[in-house]
């Protein structure tokens, strides 16, 4: 699935051992997609490699990270992983929408690469629909986390000091039974089968989500990216954390192009 | 997500499937019905030549009517090429058949190799290929070549419309080209790069 970028000179496939894997859902708003084109353009990543999959509709572009003419024109397609060795984070980046079908493959494809590669944990970005949330959602932060149960006894006192808050479970058959609840996250795409199968195969997974709508959702993706900053520290949170992360190139004309002056 | 009083319906999300319906178990019919299903969307490629696999240093691949069109109105005569092969496919937008004749108004997908050079081979893919069949399409087709030397140039078409760029579309002069080429490509490009953050997808990008 992972092929590595043919960087010269017979340079070995990058090692991953230890890192962790920062990666979006393909979910309400695009917003977990959002947050990683910030952590990659912020960061200045470098491209490691890509998936060669079926499970994603193909694309392809020019580099969406470009600066400068120099390094406008490094095609660019649907599931790319970058790395930042000094933080030991690598992150993959998904640009398509999943095939009909493909969720599940890709998910065991993707967690047996995560096995394989060695990573300490995944870090799932992701959102949920808003208009979906019950009475208590609706007040207070739009921000949830989870946690699987071998990450939740490294890193669960970190998210209490923190003052997160945990995702809630909801009741699966409301109305008529309210003991049994189950995990629900509409509009999330991967994510709770992502978090259900890592849980299963012990595998440290947090997910961070936040309640959104479709829209434009620039600012949803600042402040999930924000949420996770408070806790990875990526970048210096001092004053006005928003200000400091990059926005790519390829965010431009998100809404159109110009208008025909003939309108006026 | 709520319109008038009383109806709730289901916002449309550029998350795509609502993920509840692929959480859901298959039942025994249920996967039989998929497995039929994914039986009749596959794509079948049917090479007419004996030298198998074939030796290929240029492919041009033509997807869509428009690019298809150029290649017969150009390119393409019965003199100097020969068709070679034909991919049969069916999906809710189109079916192909094993058929060689065809008019410029069906759906079809035809390999053509050029009678003095062997190794040059062309597509015409004026059918439809959708999302599930775009990998099958890739791995079936390069699968069957092999590669010497191999260039590929794949011509399409994209409505100006879709093109995002600060000025407005009506201003611009159209047709115009763009080009995307790998980093392994070096020999002068015909016209401007593929600025951002536009895009190519479905079998163009595959």
């Amino acid at each position: 699935m992972f092929i590595p970028c043919d960087r010269g000179g017979g340079s070995a496939a990058p090692d991953f051992k230890g890192f962790t894997l920062l990666m979006p859902a393909v979910s309400v708003g695009n917003v977990g997609q959002l947050a990683i084109d910030l952590v990659i353009s912020t960061l200045d990543m470098t491209k490691v490699g890509y998936f060669y999959t079926d499970c994603l509709v193909p694309m392809v572009g020019n580099n969406p990270y470009a600066t400068a003419e120099e390094n406008s024109v490094e095609l660019s397609i649907n599931a790319e992983v970058y790395s930042l060795p000094s933080r030991k984070l690598v992150v993959l980046q998904i640009r398509s929408p999943f095939i009909k079908n493909k969720y599940r493959p890709f998910c065991e494809t993707l967690l047996s690469w995560v096995k394989s590669s060695k990573c300490a944990r995944v870090v799932l970005l992701s959102s949920s629909h808003a208009y979906q949330r019950d009475d208590e959602q609706l007040l207070g932060t739009p921000l949830r986390y989870l946690l699987t149960p071998d990450l939740e006894k490294a890193v669960g006192g970190r998210m209490k000091e923190l003052n997160w808050k945990e995702m809630e479970k909801v009741a699966a058959y409301p109305g008529i039974n309210n003991t049994d609840k189950v995990l629900h996250i509409p509009g999330g795409g991967i994510t709770k089968l992502l978090f259900t199968e890592s849980c299963s195969e012990g595998i440290q997974m947090a997910v961070l989500l936040k309640f959104c709508s479709e829209g434009d959702n620039i600012p949803d993706a600042f402040v999930l990216v924000n949420y996770l900053n408070e806790w990875l520290q990526l970048i210096k949170s001092e004053v006005n954390p928003s200000s400091q992360w990059k926005i790519p190139s390829s965010w431009r004309l998100l809404f159109g192009n110009g208008l025909p002056p003939a309108l006026f | 997500m709520a319109t008038f009083f009383g109806e709730v319906v289901v916002a449309p999300s550029r998350a795509g499937l609502d993920e509840e319906e692929e959480a859901r178990e298959e039942t025994p019919e249920d996967r039989e019905i998929r497995r039929e299903i994914e039986k009749k969307r596959e794509i079948e490629v049917l090479w007419s030549c004996a030298e198998q696999p074939l030796v290929c240093s240029r492919f041009i691949v033509a997807i869509g009517r428009n690019a298809a069109a150029f290649l017969s109105s150009f390119i393409l005569d019965s003199v100097c090429w020969e068709v070679v092969g034909v991919v049969k496919l069916w999906n809710e937008w189109c079916r192909t058949s094993s058929t060689t004749n065809v008019l410029p108004t069906d759906s079809f997908c035809l390999f053509y190799r050029l009678i003095s050079d062997p190794t040059v081979l062309l597509c015409q893919c004026s059918c439809y290929v959708a999302e599930d069949q775009q990998f099958q399409w890739l791995e079936k087709v390069f699968g069957s070549m092999q590669k010497k030397d191999l260039q590929v140039t794949i011509l399409s078409t994209c409505p100006v419309a879709d093109y995002k760029t600060q000025e407005s579309t009506l201003t611009l002069v159209s047709p115009f080209l763009k080009a995307l080429k790998t980093k392994e490509f070096q020999e002068q490009v015909c016209c401007p790069l593929l600025e951002q953050p536009n895009i190519v997808r479905d079998l163009p990008a595959a």
